[in-house]
């Protein structure tokens, strides 16, 4: 039933957890939809042919509703409307809260391609490699204009913003190849503006990411004897620390708790941070970007407003390899709770 | 409502036959040139905007053409990509800032609403003159601009690539600032008039449905238009002199430009639909011989559109990286748009039950209407429910909604209007079978125009593209195949349209035996209206009971 009415909709194939509830609630719209509105194109159409003229200056009755059917008029609509609404936006929620123990994958945009970067290693241009019914989050952002990144067969879709990191998630359940579109005009070679999805199972997935760490053996087995002695791609984590020295960003920030001029980068990722205006945030992805970027848009209380702005010092994929290395900075011995105070007194 | 409407004097008192030869009526009174250009009468100026409306419809209709042939084929057809991406831009620009939005307000809302409200003139007479030569500069300004260098960005200009395009942003986007005042200024011109200019016995609660759309339409152009000049302006500069208000890299906010635009063109597109709600509500109580089932409801249901709609704007950015949170929230508030809108479509409906049906050209027109804006309006719902735009979000299945619902029921209101009001305006009569095979044409090619953009939008494919994989190629020739059925149904309306205007039947005063205000006077009106002392209106408009019938009972 369900393979049929997508065929007449000419939904694309169903690959992910997410396009099963976005193609049942699809089903349910349309249906009451049709229902509804064939009720009142039939009431129209039997008007109509009942009440069609007979003389030409017929004098007709006075009409007016009751108030009960105004009533009508407007709860009905509002009664389904408000359903969809409902279902509507638990789905929104889901997939706009990705699980926590989803594999993540920074997606930069750029005129007229897209990069996919792992945390663990290997970089790609237009193919992404994921693991079949395992959780993916996309951290994605743009080097230019606007771009969107859309997979038809997974329904989801998330706007790619210069400056700025949104996400999105999804779980491939069938293993193959899907396509990306560019759903945000980007400018001349908007359309050719094309990448692909490739889902493999959990196992093939592992052996490829081995492969790519050893920087595609194949390619090179002619050249080297010895695989061993290839050197793995830089992990994110590491670019992310040498970064973090050479920017100066630990002259102020500790990675050991210990309290400084900035908040200490351990157990920083998902801390609850109070903030200056008294409001609190969970520190993620996009807040770290955010801070990074504008310093001052959101202080955590007791810090003064000092960092300086790396807007423009900072490529995105340097902002990625910081923010996985703050991200690796956890332990389990860490207090848990807001930062506190910095360790000496502004000089006022 | 008391029944003030109740049956004391058997109509209007209109002005008295005998003073005819004297008052010779709009279209004969002057026939230079000059005094057209420089009239002051709302009549005349209604005109001129019709003809100009009317010549840029047929500009942006050969654009949109332009685009169906190139989308015949996966690759290249018969443009480059940089021309295929002017050509979208030009027939959004065209269509919705030179058509669309002027095009029942100041063609028949500037015609009918003096005649509706019992008054001589608008308000501002001059003021009405200048808000056309305003419109005048600015279109010519902005397709100046288009023609010489031509502007790629869609008609949405969205930053940071508006502000980085080599191509003329500039002066279109000027050009359209200006269009702006031209809107403002006819919106304050309307609201003044029904204001202050009703004739005795029209109470709020009298003016008919079409003026309180015009009115309620006014109201968003005078509140929403300032907001797109202003960021119109804000872009220019960025353009021009790099100031960074939309850039990342200096500070600024890529998202603040969505959030602006949407303010206005989110209200922008009920500055659309709403004028052609209102001459539904004509046309059905015209044809069908009755009171407006609802009047009130239908009334205050224009008023919370204007309303609501400014509050809607973030269901265009779900997917932008706006919080889920805001998402939910303008998600709630597009379904009240809906209820609004869904009101008015029962009430419809409902004025047709134990009326008295004469199946004419606008009737055919208005039955396409409802099914437009049905369908437009309940796939606008179902992109309301936030998980659904996701994947339709900036598909063809956008595209397909807001053609349907914009376009679609603007374009049914317009026709009907053009056919209802022709009579009225040039005081001939047009070939009923020619306007019955035209309209079954139109109502037809739309759909087999749409249809296949909706299916194609679930299929996945994005709005804007020049080139598309292959698997979306048959229903693009499918669509291509519906607008030219379409434009064949434009062409003959122009043809005997053009015919009726030379060598149509003279028609009277009131051929459809409408009870509409508008019709109380001579058909065409003699120049300033009425001849005589001022008409009073001691019905409400389209009361069609017997006189000698009883009393009437409480409208809602």
């Amino acid at each position: 039933m369900s393979e049929l009415l997508n065929d007449i909709l000419f939904l694309p194939e169903a690959a992910s957890t997410f396009a099963e509830r976005i193609d049942t609630l699809h089903h349910f719209v349309v249906g009451t939809t049709m229902v509804m509105s064939t009720a009142v194109g039939l009431a129209a159409l039997f008007f109509f042919f009942r009440y069609r003229r007979r003389l030409p200056a017929q004098a007709t009755e006075y009409v007016v509703p009751t108030l009960k059917t105004e009533f009508l008029f407007v709860s009905v609509p509002l009664v389904f409307f408000l359903a969809w609404f409902g279902i509507g936006f638990r789905d929104f929620t889901w997939v706009t809260t990705p699980p926590k123990d989803a594999m993540d994958v920074y997606v930069m945009g750029k005129q007229w391609m897209w990069k996919f970067s792992y945390p663990e290693g290997p970089n790609g241009v237009n193919v992404l490699h994921v693991p079949a019914n395992r959780p993916v989050r996309l951290l994605i952002t743009s080097r230019d204009v606007l771009h969107s990144f859309y997979v038809p067969a997974f329904r989801i879709k998330m706007d790619a913003l210069p400056g700025r990191y949104t996400q999105i998630w999804f779980e491939a359940t069938k293993p193959g190849t899907y396509q990306v579109l560019c759903t945000e005009y980007c400018g001349l070679s908007h359309s050719k503006m094309l990448a692909e999805v490739v889902v493999l199972p959990q196992e093939e997935y592992e052996n490829w990411i081995q492969e790519q760490r050893r920087g595609r053996l194949q390619d090179r087995q002619d050249a080297l004897a010895d695989n061993s002695l290839v050197p793995p791609v830089a992990r994110m984590v590491e670019q992310g620390q040498v970064l973090a020295g050479t920017q100066g960003c630990l002259k102020c920030h500790s990675v050991d708790g210990s309290q400084h001029i900035g908040p200490t980068f351990l157990g920083m990722y998902d801390r609850v941070e109070q903030l200056e205006d008294g409001q609190s945030i969970r520190v993620d992805e996009a807040y770290i970007t955010q801070s990074m970027m504008d310093p001052g848009a959101h202080l955590v209380a007791g810090y003064q407003n000092v960092m300086p702005t790396y807007q423009g010092k900072l490529q995105g994929p340097e902002t990625a390899a910081i923010v996985e290395y703050i991200k690796s900075l956890r332990t389990p011995n860490v207090r848990e709770g807001a930062s506190e105070g910095p360790a000496y007194d502004a000089i006022q | 409502m008391t029944p003030s409407s109740s049956i004391a004097a058997p109509g209007a008192t209109p002005a008295p036959e005998e003073h005819h030869d004297h008052h010779p009526n709009y279209l004969v009174d002057g026939t230079t040139i000059k005094s057209w250009l420089l009239t002051v009468d709302h009549k005349r100026i209604g005109l001129m905007f019709l003809f100009w409306v009317l010549l840029f419809f047929l500009v942006g209709g050969i654009f949109a053409l332009l685009i169906r042939v190139e989308l015949l084929t996966p690759g290249p057809t018969i443009m480059d990509a940089m021309t295929y991406n002017r050509t979208f831009t030009l027939h959004g620009l065209v269509m919705i800032f030179l058509f669309m939005i002027p095009a029942i307000p100041a063609v028949f809302g500037n015609f009918m609403l003096p005649l509706m409200l019992g008054a001589k003139d608008v308000a501002f007479p001059r003021l009405n003159l200048l808000s056309l030569y305003i419109y005048l500069a600015g279109a010519m300004l902005a397709l100046w601009g288009m023609l010489n260098g031509g502007l790629d960005t869609g008609w949405t200009f969205y930053t940071p690539y508006s502000a980085h395009t080599t191509t003329t942003v500039a002066p279109v986007l000027f050009g359209a600032f200006i269009i702006g005042f031209s809107s403002i200024v006819t919106g304050i011109n309307f609201i003044v008039t029904c204001h202050t200019m009703r004739a005795p016995g029209i109470t709020w609660f009298k003016m008919p449905l079409f003026v309180w759309a015009i009115y309620a339409t006014s109201c968003i152009q005078v509140l929403a238009t300032p907001v797109i000049g202003l960021l119109l302006c804000l872009v220019t500069v960025e353009n021009l002199f790099g100031f960074g208000m939309f850039d990342p890299a200096r500070g600024g906010d890529p998202v603040l430009f969505q959030h602006l635009f949407w303010f206005y063109s989110h209200p922008a597109v009920y500055i659309m639909v709403l004028p052609a709600f209102g001459v539904m509500s004509e046309v059905v109580a015209t044809y069908s011989r009755k009171n407006i089932f609802g009047y009130r409801a239908v009334a205050y249901s224009s008023l919370g559109i204007a309303f609501v709609g400014f509050f809607a704007w973030g269901h265009h950015m779900f997917v932008s990286g706006q919080s889920t949170f805001t998402g939910g929230l303008f998600g709630v508030l597009t379904m009240l748009v809906g209820v609004f809108t869904a009101i008015k479509v029962f009430n419809w409906v409902g004025t047709v039950y134990k009326g008295a049906v004469d199946f004419r050209t606008p009737f055919a027109y208005f039955c396409g209407f409802l099914f437009f804006t049905v369908f437009g309006g309940m796939t606008g719902i179902a992109l309301g429910t936030v998980s659904l735009d996701v994947p339709w979000h900036d598909t063809y299945f956008v595209v397909a909604h807001f053609h349907f619902i914009m376009v679609g029921a603007t374009i049914m209101a317009f026709l009907a209007a053009l056919h209802y009001w022709f009579p009225k305006m040039f005081g001939r009569t047009y070939h009923e079978g020619w306007g019955l095979v035209s309209a079954a044409l139109i109502i037809l090619g739309f759909n087999a125009t749409f249809i296949p953009q909706f299916l194609l939008g679930n299929n996945g494919m994005p709005r804007r593209y020049y080139e598309y994989p292959e698997r979306f190629q048959a229903l693009n020739v499918a669509s291509t195949a519906g607008a030219s059925l379409l434009a064949f149904g434009f062409i003959i309306i122009a043809m005997y349209l053009t015919y009726a205007l030379v060598y149509g039947k003279a028609s009277g005063k009131n051929p459809w035996r409408s009870k509409g205000y508008e019709w109380m006077s001579e058909s065409p009106p003699p120049t300033h209206n009425f001849v005589g002392p001022q008409p009073v209106f001691p019905e409400e408009p389209h009361f069609y009971v017997d006189p000698k019938k009883a009393e009437v009972p409480d409208a809602v």
